[in-house]
């Protein structure tokens, strides 16, 4: 059996968007630029994608400002915060430990050039508390970024209640729902947000395509220097068959939200009963508050990529915050954050979850995974040692007992 | 991040030779440890100077995996002096190489070995001073194997 579980790392291209770009790889190859008929068709194209995205972020089209990735939203956002801050004397940046490393990383780089930068912790649930947000607004507060779900352990935070604040205390709020767009609602109205990125290939559309959101009112400068496109804030010829279908596919998301959410909550909810029968196993995160399709788990007594590769040689595809996967030293920032220490951590699994999988799918995770788990275990000298102080941990778990 | 491991990487990984314990060992040694997320144990039934059995247990990554597995496929049924002279270099090889970022688990495997040569030296009263002196200069120790993999 063959099972796509690493949905959090980029999903597969929904038949709408397939089709969507298909057409307009042929037919919309105009530049949206050009004044002739080909520009024109373009130019309404890229509008009614603008449009589309606009509603289902309750923002206004012209808000919308159309990027290669996440990433880049979330750099320009930062930079952007950062720079007109410091305008005004205003040097300080308020982060969280969990954030993904296209905000860690331009934080370290703006803190290099002599910003400050306050990372709010998250505690063992992987959610950020709001009277430490509070305690940590100072007067020189340039920006609050604050990522609306982790996509590690799939953690949602109170972006609500986090615009409240900021907006209450005259502060820029920015989150980064890269993992979030196409599975939770947003409003940027109601839920105080000043600016938001978007990825497209986290629900379905392609890769290379995402977004920022910039409220009205807020004078964005650029982060890339050229012609006039995106109301002249972000140069470069639009990607438009690309833009088309992460419209195609965000509406597709935003309308099925509902009834997504239920199949693949029930889906996942499934998936951690099961996988908590497994001795020495811990869900990592909060268990309500977290994504509908995130599993994230440590397996004490092995190491993440073994499990990674075994699953895969299972057909299970699968991911892990430990350090082997990471290319680094040390494990997941994320897992590390949580209280977790490195020995823990190097033994985690993410498995991520998305309308496509199917029950079958869990099942047969749910009989690979203890297998795997238990192999490796008995192959480990640390395991050795944990049989001593808690023997026969098997024994309530018939699941993995069959070799 | 995606590893390029070579065939013979992925066999022993997938099918481990020598994992096990040998529970009247002439000879245990273990290095690394969780923290870094690599140990490895290795066990040595020596006979008449012949390494006549070996068993590993490793925790870590697929590469900790296959380079326990490999070394002690190069050591069993050799001479002690024989094990003595392997070397990291030599398991990477056996290997068809390892990404660069990997190298250090075959000089674990190195190591554990030596260490249960150690271990065994010391049981029978034996100082190896040579010994002694490459498992004190720890895990920067290699044999060169990390320029070339």
């Amino acid at each position: 059996m063959f099972v796509y579980a690493d949905n959090a790392a980029t999903t597969a291209l929904s038949p709408t968007a397939l089709r969507t770009m298909d057409a307009a790889l042929q037919d919309v190859y105009g530049n949206p630029s050009s004044l002739h008929r080909m520009g024109r068709v373009a130019s309404a194209a890229l509008k009614g994608a603008r449009e589309t995205m606009a509603k289902y972020l309750g923002a206004k089209p012209e808000e919308i400002y159309f990027t290669g990735c996440g990433t880049e939203a979330d750099n320009w956002a930062l930079r952007f915060a950062a720079h007109a801050g410091a305008k005004a004397g205003k040097r300080h940046l308020i982060s969280s430990a969990i954030e993904h490393h296209a905000v860690l990383h331009t934080l370290s780089a703006l803190e290099k050039e002599g910003f400050e930068v306050t990372l709010l912790p998250v505690y063992g649930n992987g959610i950020v508390r709001l009277e430490d947000l509070e305690a940590a607004i100072r007067p020189d507060t340039a920006l609050v970024s604050i990522m609306y779900a982790n996509n590690e352990i799939g953690t949602i935070q109170p972006v609500a209640e986090i615009g409240k604040l900021c907006r209450e205390r005259g502060v820029l709020f920015h989150t980064d729902a890269v993992q979030a767009a196409g599975h939770l609602p947003i409003n940027v109205v109601e839920q105080n947000i000043d600016m938001l990125s978007i990825s497209g290939h986290k629900f379905h559309a392609p890769k290379g395509v995402g977004l920022l959101y910039c409220r009205k009112g807020i004078r964005l400068t650029p982060l890339i220097y050229g012609g006039a496109q995106e109301r002249g804030k972000r140069a470069g010829t639009e990607a438009l068959p690309s833009i088309m279908a992460m419209a195609a596919a965000f509406a597709e998301s935003c309308e099925n939200m509902k009834s997504s959410a239920e199949q693949v909550g029930r889906l996942r909810d499934k998936l951690i009963d099961g996988l908590e029968k497994i001795p020495f196993s811990r869900l990592t995160g909060d268990r309500e508050k977290r994504l509908p399709g995130i599993v994230s788990f440590c397996f004490e007594g092995i190491e993440g990529e073994s499990l990674l590769l075994r699953l895969d040689m299972a057909g299970i595809c699968a991911s892990s915050g430990s350090a082997c996967t990471s290319g680094s030293l040390d494990p997941s920032h994320v897992l590390l954050a949580l209280g977790l220490p490195h020995e823990i951590a190097h033994g985690s699994l993410r498995l991520s979850l998305c309308e496509y999988n199917t029950e079958e799918e869990v099942d047969y995770i749910l009989e690979q995974v203890p297998q795997v788990v238990r192999t490796l275990r008995e192959m480990s000298p640390v395991w050795g040692h944990m049989m001593e102080k808690y023997p026969n941990p098997y024994a309530d778990c018939p699941a993995a007992g069959n070799d | 991040m995606a590893m390029d491991y070579s065939e013979k990487v992925m066999e022993h990984f997938a099918h481990p030779h020598n994992v096990g314990v040998i529970e009247d060992a002439d000879g245990v040694g273990e290095v690394g440890n969780a923290k870094c997320g690599d140990i490895m144990k290795m066990y040595l039934k020596i006979r008449d100077g012949v390494i006549e059995d070996v068993k590993f247990q490793t925790f870590g990554c697929a590469s900790a995996i296959a380079t326990s597995s490999m070394a002690t496929d190069l050591i069993k049924g050799k001479p002690v002096e024989d094990a003595l002279k392997l070397t990291n270099q030599a398991v990477v090889e056996a290997l068809d190489g390892l990404p660069a970022v990997k190298v250090h688990c075959s000089v674990l495997a190195e190591q554990a070995i030596k260490a249960a040569l150690a271990d065994y030296y010391k049981r029978q009263g034996i100082e190896n001073e040579e010994l002694n002196a490459c498992l004190a200069c720890g895990a920067e120790h290699d044999h060169g194997a990390e320029d070339e993999a």
